[in-house]
């Protein structure tokens, strides 16, 4: 008998297995089936660190979860509706995040007498036939098994056979979840075109996974997800490390610079330097230096030959970059330094999220040191906030941070995308010959902003020396003057305050100008607040939601914001760093709410905390 | 101000207004002295001209160069020149740095830099001292040293810096010295006309911190005993009358007498052969001890292999022949999209 259609707003699922299982790949899959059928989404991997860790390990268990919907989607979701598990450990690991009759997908050949003991499962006995998951619904399927009997004839060695198995358990939930195989059938021909026998291996199995799903006799269920009620455009899903990525390219197209990006491998930033290099053709210059501080100070020699210098990297890397990032202020030179923050302090959780260098980037250098800092909210607001970092750097002659964080990085939504038309065009202040003059060109003579122009080596008579030693204003050169290094710290702290007057005043993200509470975040805590906030204010409570995209310096109106509400509650992934600025500067008693555990607030976390102020 | 070829300048043109602060008799002021006069003849605009430095004594040197100039940070010149290479590399780029700064702090940096070949020279300026911070031992100083850090000597084994730029295939090595003014402006000229980072050597006197380091080597009553200025094509040949000679046996350089050999037997100098290049620089005992070698200077090796900026804008070209110049829409598009009406 044919399964039923029930119609759902919103499913979570979470597919967990061992890190070499595919698991990355499956749930990118089904993600980007949804976005293309028209739902909403939101998603966070969540793997570890190692490549390969140990098979069917607890340590080793790689998982992928979205949420999606026809409804508005904020979050990667609190609990899940659906968990596929490859093995043992995925299920032992991951059982605690699934609803109350919630629904089990299990590869029953994960489960044997090895896998029961590298998950160490004490009894020894599977959880599939315990009785223990009697809450769940829970339809077993000897996916390795099937998958061998589908290629038996397929002339692939063992290895290739068992390597096709996600496509199996893919297949079988694009059934349950009522959900076209064209897009994976393309993706899978366009990624092995030139092996067209490992096409005709995963076609076949995903196919035999869609068919198992609909000649067998359960579930009886299936579930259809409508179409989210989305702004009308045209939309494309996005990862935030690659909408960091395209932002950076923009924002040297829209500029007439060229992009120079000097970086260094590290977790989680990699995939920004790998994704440029792919760029050539737009004039991008890639340039994987030996480490972090040759990969900053690349940059640095770049932009001071007219490039819009780029360094990407996380924690570790941006510690060591410190003392460049002092040298390109002192020199005044444009420089986005990106930073996806990872777990900390020193190596600390590389795979995992946290928000914990905002101190870092705002004050962590030697010296009176100020930089503009702003950070993205979602994945693909990574492409604006890169861009305005890009553009904040060349108007004003300043390094920039831009904060993301690995939750951004690898996690997903779809993106309106602007056509280049939409974006705004910016240029640097370039001197030119007519600058110079008999007694030698002033490199540090500033306009009323005070920004100083960019005089790149090669233009006639504006022949200048400069360096990370104090200098006279004006002239560049080396002072020791103690009035004059009291104006030069004034100066630079003046220059990047004066930046507030090229941003957007703080808006209100979602709920009244005036309350109760503000729920106030930065970087990728927005979808977890927006949700909680978004239920509170259907239950009827005085809540509202904003949200900092630039931290450094603030948005002019920010403390006008904060004073409209009785409480400022600000909940971040570290122990309270907006929270002490934010303090420190207005002296507002704000609330805060931490949470350092390498994984994102949930929605009820954030309500829950408000729910306790409103009392 | 016009533009004005280099023909036309002199010396004086790339002076500075900078008052020059090094120490009354140090060598920098000599090979100053000799890069502003050598700088005119090469056929370069004042404003392609571009001096980098790091920190340390020799660091302070942009500022007296009238060219573009970046007095950097400690030990990161090289990166810093790699950058700006990659951006501009029609810019003639002189890198200036010294023991500390290249082969201490910055000694990763230095050696990345000569693989990738990057269109730049480098004057590395060798006093075998830490002269800003006021006389500590560097890794160029001879095992145990007494320096303020070392009071009991020094436990460093020294680098050999001509080794280690072999060994970091270094397409141009060339060693010099503050009191050769003529020589030092040779092989400047040298460097200049190679493509690629060519490393020159500058054996340079501290007189504060390190006086006498190379006084051998540089004073007159015992300099031609103990240098051997090596030229290309020529055999080595040295001594105050020319007395001496070098000889290659299978792999071992020995020292003999002009009475008992030709010319013709004598190793013949090959500024293109790795080989004998690697043998020597290990010229490198203290010249002063009876049997020792003297020590060698000129233009050790050099060969020709492709510049790391040359190559990158290349591969900027074969991406625009091969995918056609960036489509800014296309890539904001992406690969799939949908349409909500």
């Amino acid at each position: 008998m044919a399964a039923t259609l029930e119609s759902t707003k919103e499913i979570t699922i979470l597919f967990a297995g061992d890190s070499g299982d595919g698991i990355q790949l499956t749930g990118t899959q089904f993600t980007d089936t949804n976005a293309l059928f028209g739902n909403d989404l939101s998603t966070f991997p969540n793997f570890p660190a190692e490549i390969r860790a140990p098979q069917g390990t607890l340590a080793g268990v790689s998982g992928f979860q979205l949420h999606f919907g026809s409804i508005e989607i904020f979050t990667p979701g609190d609990e899940c509706d659906a968990l596929v598990v490859m093995n043992a450990a995925a299920l032992k690991a991951n059982l605690k995040t699934l609803k109350k009759g919630g629904i089990i997908i299990a590869n029953t050949d994960g489960f044997d007498a090895k896998n029961l003991r590298l998950a160490k499962v004490d009894s020894g006995i599977s959880a599939l036939e315990d009785g223990s998951l009697s809450n769940y619904k829970v339809y077993p399927i000897e996916v390795t098994k099937l998958t061998k009997e589908c290629l038996k004839d397929s002339g692939l060695g063992i290895k290739d056979i068992d390597r096709t198995k996600n496509m199996f358990v893919l297949g079988y939930v694009l059934w349950m979840f009522d959900r076209s195989l064209d897009p994976t059938l393309k993706y899978i021909s366009d990624k092995f075109k030139k092996k067209p026998e490992i096409v005709d291996a995963n076609s076949k199995v995903l196919r035999a996974g869609y068919n198992f799903g609909d000649t067998t006799e359960t579930p009886t269920t299936r579930f259809s997800v409508d179409k989210a009620p989305m702004p009308k455009g045209v939309y494309r899903n996005i990862m935030g490390n690659e909408a960091a990525a395209i932002g950076l390219v923009a924002a040297a197209q829209r500029s007439g610079l060229e992009l120079f990006c000097g970086s260094y491998p590290i977790t989680p930033a990699t995939d920004i330097l790998q994704e440029l290099a792919k760029h050539k053709n737009f004039g991008v210059k890639t340039f994987q230096a030996e480490d972090e501080i040759a990969a900053i100070a690349s940059t640095i020699g770049a932009s001071f030959g007219g490039a819009l210098g780029v360094t990407t990297s996380s924690g570790p890397g941006i510690a060591l970059k410190g003392e460049a990032i002092g040298l390109a202020l002192m020199l005044e030179l444009p420089l986005v330094i990106v930073n996806v923050q990872r777990g900390g302090p020193s190596t600390g959780l590389p795979t995992k999220t946290e928000q914990a260098d905002l101190l870092q980037a705002v004050y962590g250098r030697n010296g009176e040191s100020p930089v503009a800092v702003v950070a993205a909210a979602t994945p693909a607001d990574c492409f604006n906030m890169a861009f305005e970092a890009c553009r904040l750097a060349v108007e004003h002659m300043t390094p920039v941070f831009f904060l993301s964080d690995g939750y951004l990085a690898n996690g997903a939504e779809p993106w309106r995308f602007p056509t280049v038309d939409e974006l705004p065009a910016f240029k640097g202040n370039f001197a030119t010959t007519a600058d110079a003059s008999e007694e030698g060109y002033r490199p540090y003579d500033r306009d009323a902003n005070l920004v100083r122009k960019w005089a790149i080596p090669g233009t006639p008579g504006l022949e200048h020396r400069m360096g990370g030693i104090e200098k006279q204003d004006g002239t560049g050169n080396i002072s020791y003057d103690p009035d004059n290094h009291q104006h030069m710290v004034n100066t630079r702290a003046k220059k990047i305050s004066n930046i507030a007057n090229n941003i957007p005043l703080q808006d209100i993200e979602l709920g009244e100008a005036k309350g109760k509470v503000l729920v106030l975040g930065w970087g990728s805590t927005f979808g977890a607040i927006k949700a909680a906030t978004k239920e509170l204010i259907a239950e009827g409570h005085s809540v509202s939601h904003a949200h900092i995209r630039y931290l450094f310096p603030f948005p002019k109106n920010i403390e006008e914001v904060l004073r409209s509400f009785d409480t400022v509650l600000v909940p971040e992934m570290n122990m309270g760093q907006l929270n002490m600025m934010i303090r420190s500067q207005y002296l507002i008693p704000t609330v805060a709410l931490n949470k350092v555990k390498g994984i994102p607030f949930s929605k009820n976390e954030i309500k829950d905390k408000v729910l306790e102020i409103l009392g | 101000m016009a533009e004005v070829l280099n023909g036309e300048l002199t010396a004086k043109d790339f002076e500075t207004d900078q008052e020059v602060r090094w120490c009354p008799g140090c060598g920098d002021y000599s090979i100053l002295k000799q890069v502003q006069k050598v700088i005119p003849e090469l056929g370069v605009k004042r404003e392609d001209v571009v001096f980098i430095s790091g920190i340390g004594c020799s660091s302070r040197f942009p500022y007296y160069m009238n060219t573009y100039g970046m007095h950097s940070i400690h030990g990161r010149a090289p990166a810093v020149v790699s950058g700006l290479k990659a951006t501009n590399p029609n810019l003639s780029v002189w890198m200036i740095t010294g023991d500390g700064d290249a082969l201490s702090i910055g000694g990763n940096h230095i050696i990345h830099m000569l693989r990738r070949n990057f269109n730049i020279n480098i004057l590395l300026f060798n006093n075998q001292i830490y002269g800003l911070t006021k006389g500590q031992y560097s890794p160029t100083s001879e095992e145990g040293k007494t320096t303020k850090s070392t009071p009991m000597g020094s436990l460093d084994h020294p680098f050999n810096p001509a080794a280690l730029c072999l060994g970091a295939d270094s397409t141009f090595y060339a060693r010099t010295m503050d009191r050769d003014p003529i020589h030092l402006r040779d092989v400047l000229s040298r460097a200049n006309a190679h493509k690629g980072t060519s490393m020159v050597e500058i054996y340079q006197n501290c007189n504060v911190f390190n006086d006498g380091a190379f006084e051998g080597m540089t004073d007159k009553s015992t300099k031609a005993d103990q240098t051997l200025f090596v030229e290309h094509g020529l055999p080595m040949i040295f001594g105050a009358n020319k007395e001496f000679g070098i000889k290659l046996d299978g792999f071992t350089p020995v020292i003999v007498n002009m009475d008992s050999v030709s010319e013709n037997d004598l190793w013949i100098h090959d500024e293109t052969n790795r080989a004998k290049a690697n043998i020597l620089v290990r010229f490198y005992q203290d010249p002063s001890l009876e049997g020792n070698f003297p020590r060698p200077f000129g233009v050790f090796y050099t060969e020709e292999r492709a510049c790391y900026e040359d190559l990158l804008v290349n591969q900027v070209e074969l991406a625009k022949n091969k995918f056609g110049k960036g489509d800014l829409d296309a890539l904001l598009r992406g690969k799939s999209t949908w349409t909500i009406s």
